[in-house]
């Protein structure tokens, strides 16, 4: 009480000192908070774009076979996997597409709609027409329809492996942003994909969608493990993204270099100014212990105006950093209103920046409070 | 004889270490009994500031004992220093030390705010009429630095003055003020120790202040060479 009153009057009595103190830490802050939270949305939107509308574990049949039989037992045993959160079975086989004197390679995918919607968010994606419901409808993509000038109620003429041609109609048109899917992939139910294809009851792939995307690949051997005496081969997102994963990595380390060297800039700075301090008030350090006050309280003075510089620093650095986020975000705006990157500030990385920053500077006062602690008011009494 | 409310007996105090090693006091025991008005005189360099301090504890004896209100202090922890010089003695150093940061009347208060916290209004009102006695009822809000010499020393007295202390110890108390503002400090003084029973210990090298005091005691080279009581 009587070292928080003091100390509040020493950072008063130097606003100087006190705003240089609080800005240099509230800069160290808010480049922390832009950039951690810069290079967690980079990533986010990086791995959004790459595998957030699409298989993360996919179950396949092994090499010795082309489809997966028998597969109505393994969904309930997938559901069993807590991490898992979306599952979607397909019937899928290269087809041809003729369109007068020129054919086309596509893929046919026969889906179970609803299922395949918690993956591919189809009903977002799907924006004239309706998804297909009786034999022979499908959805086909933006630009193949441009491709065929072809739209809903429109029939496209398909070619088997087998050699089978069908006649189907367009029912609806989707857009998934991929050009190459939307270029390729004809949907359908899975019930007519798997009589055009001769499949029987078999499917060709179990698609699933994860908690955490990073954590695929420990899902991906659980669930290895779990179908260890099925014909069945189980691949992660991971894996086939080595390129994506390590550039990612290297981005996670030179944040979290930039992170340590701010914190620590923070620390320093906040040490020798207040070991500075300690020495520009040992005068008044020592009167106050003539009078009475005790070494605990003369210490607590300075642990106190540490504190309370690092508060305000870091008060001040959070709320700069969010605009630093809010500015980059609305000037780097395009014309069309959307943002070539949105960066989301995760409210508990920058509570716990924040929070680091006034640990930080704490800590960083021990060393000036045990010199305060310390201080023998004769020495100053007799030195005058 | 009353019993003494301050005492040092056989202390001995050096300064340094090795060959710049000097004792600054040799073998001095010395009482002041409670209730009584005291000066201690000297030329400068005798040891009087140095007694004094040690009077205080703020300073240790490289040799001997000190006792307040008939306590050895060299048992106590620091802690208990603390408090103790706080609620019993009031400080008048020979310079007179004030929080620059603060306004003349917060350092009246200071011994009040260490001892509890935040002053009461009562303590403001006792602050205020200590001010008003010693003349600096006009500057009590100017900041420490803003005051004259002489505004500082008077300052430096009421804040002695503000934890109505058994013991007052006033190393030259009035070494910046003219004659007129002497007399009246020392006035306050005699009027204290009457009234409140404070015992008074001041340090002056002038001889004509020390002979309105009780008792006379005269330092020379450490050694105690004068002791004449009224
Ligand atoms: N910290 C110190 N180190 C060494 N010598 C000191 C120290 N403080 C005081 N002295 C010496 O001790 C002697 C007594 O000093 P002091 O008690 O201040 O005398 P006075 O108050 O009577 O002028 C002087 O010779 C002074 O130089
Ligand atoms: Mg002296």
């Amino acid at each position: 009480m009587v070292s928080f009153g003091i100390a509040l009057r020493f950072l008063r009595s130097n606003k100087v000192q006190t705003i240089l103190i609080v800005l240099g830490i509230a800069v160290g802050v808010s480049v922390q908070v832009f950039v951690g939270s810069l290079v967690t949305s980079l990533q986010g939107s990086l791995v959004d774009a790459a595998v957030g509308s699409s298989s993360q574990v996919t179950i396949s049949p092994d090499e010795n076979n082309t489809v997966i039989e028998d597969w109505e037992p393994m969904v309930p045993s997938l559901e069993g996997i807590s991490q898992i959160n979306a599952i979607s079975v397909s019937a899928d086989s290269p087809s041809f597409l003729r369109d007068g004197s020129r054919t086309l390679s596509v893929l046919v995918r026969g889906l179970q709609f609803e299922k395949a919607d918690n993956i591919y968010n189809l009903e977002e994606a799907t924006y004239e027409g309706s998804w297909p419901t009786i034999p022979g409808e499908v959805l086909i993509g933006k630009e193949l329809s441009e491709t065929l000038a072809v739209g809903v109620g429109d029939d496209i003429q398909v070619t088997t492996p087998a050699g089978q041609n069908l006649t189907m109609v367009v029912s609806g048109l989707f857009d998934l942003n991929v050009r190459v899917i939307n270029e390729n992939w004809i949907l359908t139910t899975l019930s007519y994909a798997q009589g055009i294809f001769g499949f029987g009851e078999a499917i060709t792939s179990i698609e699933t969608q994860v908690d955490d995307v990073f954590q695929a690949d420990v899902v991906a051997q659980e669930v290895r493990e779990l179908f260890a005496d099925r014909p069945v081969e189980v691949t992660d997102w991971k894996a086939e993204n080595a390129q994506l994963l390590s550039g990612l990595e290297s981005q996670s380390f030179s944040s979290i270099i930039i992170q340590t060297f701010v914190l620590a800039s923070v620390v320093i700075a906040i040490a020798s100014i207040l070991a500075i301090k300690v020495l520009q008030r040992s005068r008044q350090i020592g009167i106050l212990k003539a009078m009475g006050i005790t070494d605990r309280d003369a210490s607590l003075i300075f642990i106190y105006e540490g504190t309370m510089l690092g508060a305000l620093g870091a008060t001040l650095g959070a709320l700069l950093g969010l605009t630093l986020i809010w500015a980059f975000t609305t000037f780097t705006a395009q014309p069309d209103g959307t943002s070539v990157l949105s960066i989301t500030a995760e409210p508990t990385f920058v509570i716990l920046s924040a929070g680091i920053a006034i640990l930080a500077a704490a800590v960083a006062s021990a060393i000036p409070a045990r010199k305060s602690s310390k201080l023998s008011p004769i020495e100053v009494i007799r030195n005058g | 004889m009353a019993e003494n409310v301050i005492e040092v007996r056989k202390v001995d105090k050096f300064y340094g270490t090795g060959s710049i090693r000097t004792q600054v006091l040799f073998d001095v025991s010395l009482g002041f009994e409670r209730g009584s008005f005291n000066s201690i005189i000297g030329a400068s360099g005798s040891g009087k500031t140095t007694l004094l301090n040690i009077l205080g504890t703020l300073d240790l004896p490289s040799k001997g004992e000190v006792l307040i209100d008939g306590e050895r202090t060299d048992g106590l922890t620091k802690n208990q220093l603390a408090k103790l010089r706080n609620e019993t003695i009031g400080f008048v150093f020979q310079f007179h030390y004030l929080l620059p940061e603060y306004t003349a009347l917060e350092n009246v208060l200071l011994p009040v705010t260490i001892r509890k916290g935040r002053p009461d209004q009562g303590d403001v009102k006792r602050a205020e009429e200590l001010m008003e006695l010693v003349g600096i009822f006009n500057v009590k809000d100017n900041l420490a630095t803003n005051m004259s010499g002489g505004q500082q020393q008077r300052t430096a007295v009421a804040r002695a003055l503000i934890n109505e202390p058994k013991i007052v110890l006033a190393d030259e108390p009035t070494g910046n003020l003219d004659s007129e503002s002497t007399a009246t400090i020392y006035q306050r003084f005699r009027y204290i120790n009457a009234t409140l029973g404070t015992t008074f210990i001041i340090v002056t090298h002038d001889r004509r202040i020390a002979e309105q005091t009780d008792r006379i005691v005269g330092v020379k080279d450490g050694r105690i060479d004068m002791d004449v009581k009224k």
